[in-house]
């Protein structure tokens, strides 16, 4: 059994193998922003309160600074920077709730809105979107993230207008 | 801030994980979720000189419910704890309590088992283990022991396991029959720490009067207690029972410390009005799980 300060990790991060060397003390947070270059992950408390770096590590909402980088060793992460599809057209296409973000002015300053944007498109694309979305459901979306701009009704705004986009894809 | 450097073993056996702790020493501590354990290292109020991520363990991930009772094991997420129907059935307050656990994104990643050895008198688990009159399973080198819960909580954030030790599981006892459960808290923003919660068990018998009334509550004080209100309601039919009156009586038996968020008798009041509203709630449960069952 090996105890070690330093590690080489494999992060498969927005669909693409990443690699890098890390002190073990190493935030996933601060993985992504400083050894990968991904800045899209906001970092605000670094104690879990605010939500601001929430992506998703195999799929599910997790804050990253209440993870280590060498816990995501061999596990994939989605960042705001991977929640977009392609068009396969060349281009991407935002998630329904990007669109429902810019729709809504459902940001202010920003910096609190990845981590907004992770969890709540990881929420809608877990729910059956042929349902209509209830207050208590959006509310449980949006609790566990601070913003201090917008006083959250256009982002839970955005969460409804998103829902129903999906609804309307889904009926299609 | 970050945390203080630190080394790191990821063992995939319990052997191996006691290994690692004994031969690490005292500065060596178990990551299991590390959703308390990692912003205490990024305030720098814990330096642990090593982190035993036990994570990779085989088989922890597992909820065991039998007529008995639920064994949750060490890797079992609040998430998966909340979604386990099974567990729910054997003992509604598993769910019902981790409802209450912070937010979605913490309970993805925080473990039932690792908040109750975390031992914060402001944690749901603690409460409900304490409630269940449940247990926890630890490995240490010597083997393997059973502690209940009136020998683990020792103080805030500690307990009585210590050296070289993974606690691999807790159990809670399965509802009692003729009963019914309710959790509730108060806090600033719902997932945040609770300023005070409750959890009570009423039994009733066959006529539908109360024969016991329990509670055990969070954030009131340094460990968990459960406090018997069956004096204020025992023998009353449940419709008439008078809950306010138990409220009364749990509120004069805990000893709340004040703080930033909330006065001690503020503390006492939410007491006398979270058991009121629960007992009335699981009053009413243990009521129709009497009927269903005769």
């Amino acid at each position: 059994m090996t105890v070690d300060l330093e590690r080489t990790i494999s992060i498969t991060v927005n669909g693409v193998p990443r690699e890098a060397t890390v002190p073990v003390r190493r935030l996933l947070s601060d993985a992504l922003r400083h050894d990968l270059g991904l800045t899209g992950t906001h970092v605000g408390c670094e104690h879990g309160v605010c939500g601001s770096c929430t992506v998703l590590l195999e799929g599910s909402p997790v804050r990253s600074c209440l993870v280590l980088a060498v816990q995501a060793d061999g596990q994939s992460v989605t960042t705001v920077e991977g929640l977009s599809r392609s068009d396969h057209q060349g281009g991407q296409v935002l998630h329904p709730i990007q669109e429902s973000f810019r729709e809504c002015h459902a940001l202010q300053c920003g910096f609190c809105t990845p981590g907004f944007l992770t969890t709540i498109a990881a929420g809608l694309d877990a729910r059956d979107p042929s349902v209509e979305i209830t207050e208590e459901e959006v509310e449980e979306l949006v609790g566990g993230n601070l913003c201090r701009c917008t006083g959250y009704a256009n982002i839970k705004k955005a969460c409804r207008h998103a829902a129903e986009t999906m609804r309307a894809e889904a009926g299609r | 801030m970050k945390p203080a450097p630190f080394a790191y073993a990821d063992p995939t056996t319990v052997e191996e994980a006691l290994d690692v702790l004994t031969a690490e020493g005292e500065g060596a501590k178990v990551l299991a979720g590390g959703q308390s354990l990692l912003p205490l290292l990024s305030m720098r109020l814990a330096a642990p000189t090593t982190l035993v991520d036990i994570n990779r363990l085989p088989g922890l991930d597992r909820i065991e419910a039998g007529p008995n009772g639920v064994r949750v094991g060490a890797l079992v997420r609040h998430a998966a704890l909340l979604a386990s129907a099974e567990a729910a059935a054997v003992q509604p307050l598993l769910g019902r309590a981790t409802a209450n656990v912070a937010h979605p994104a913490i309970r993805n990643r925080g473990t039932t088992v690792g908040s109750i050895a975390h031992a914060d008198p402001s944690g749901e688990m603690t409460s409900v283990l304490a409630l269940t009159d449940g247990s926890v399973t630890v490995a240490t080198p010597g083997g393997r022991s059973t502690i209940g819960w009136r020998d683990l909580f020792v103080g805030p954030l500690e307990t009585s396991v210590h050296g070289p030790a993974v606690v691999l599981d807790a159990f809670f006892p399965a509802l009692p029959a003729r009963s019914g459960t309710a959790f509730a808290e108060v806090a600033r923003r719902k997932g945040d720490y609770a300023v005070c919660g409750a959890g009570v068990v009423v039994t009733v018998d066959d006529d539908l009067r109360v024969t016991a009334a329990r509670a055990a509550y969070l954030s009131v004080g340094l460990v968990p207690e459960v406090h018997d209100l069956s004096g204020a309601v025992a023998g009353k039919p449940v419709d008439s029972a008078d809950w306010a009156a138990a409220g009364a009586l749990a509120s004069g038996l805990v000893d709340p410390d004040g703080d930033l968020h909330a006065s001690a008798d503020y503390r006492r009041l939410l007491v006398a009005t979270l058991t009121e509203r629960t007992l009335a709630d699981a009053g009413a449960e243990a009521v129709a799980r009497a009927l269903e069952a005769s």
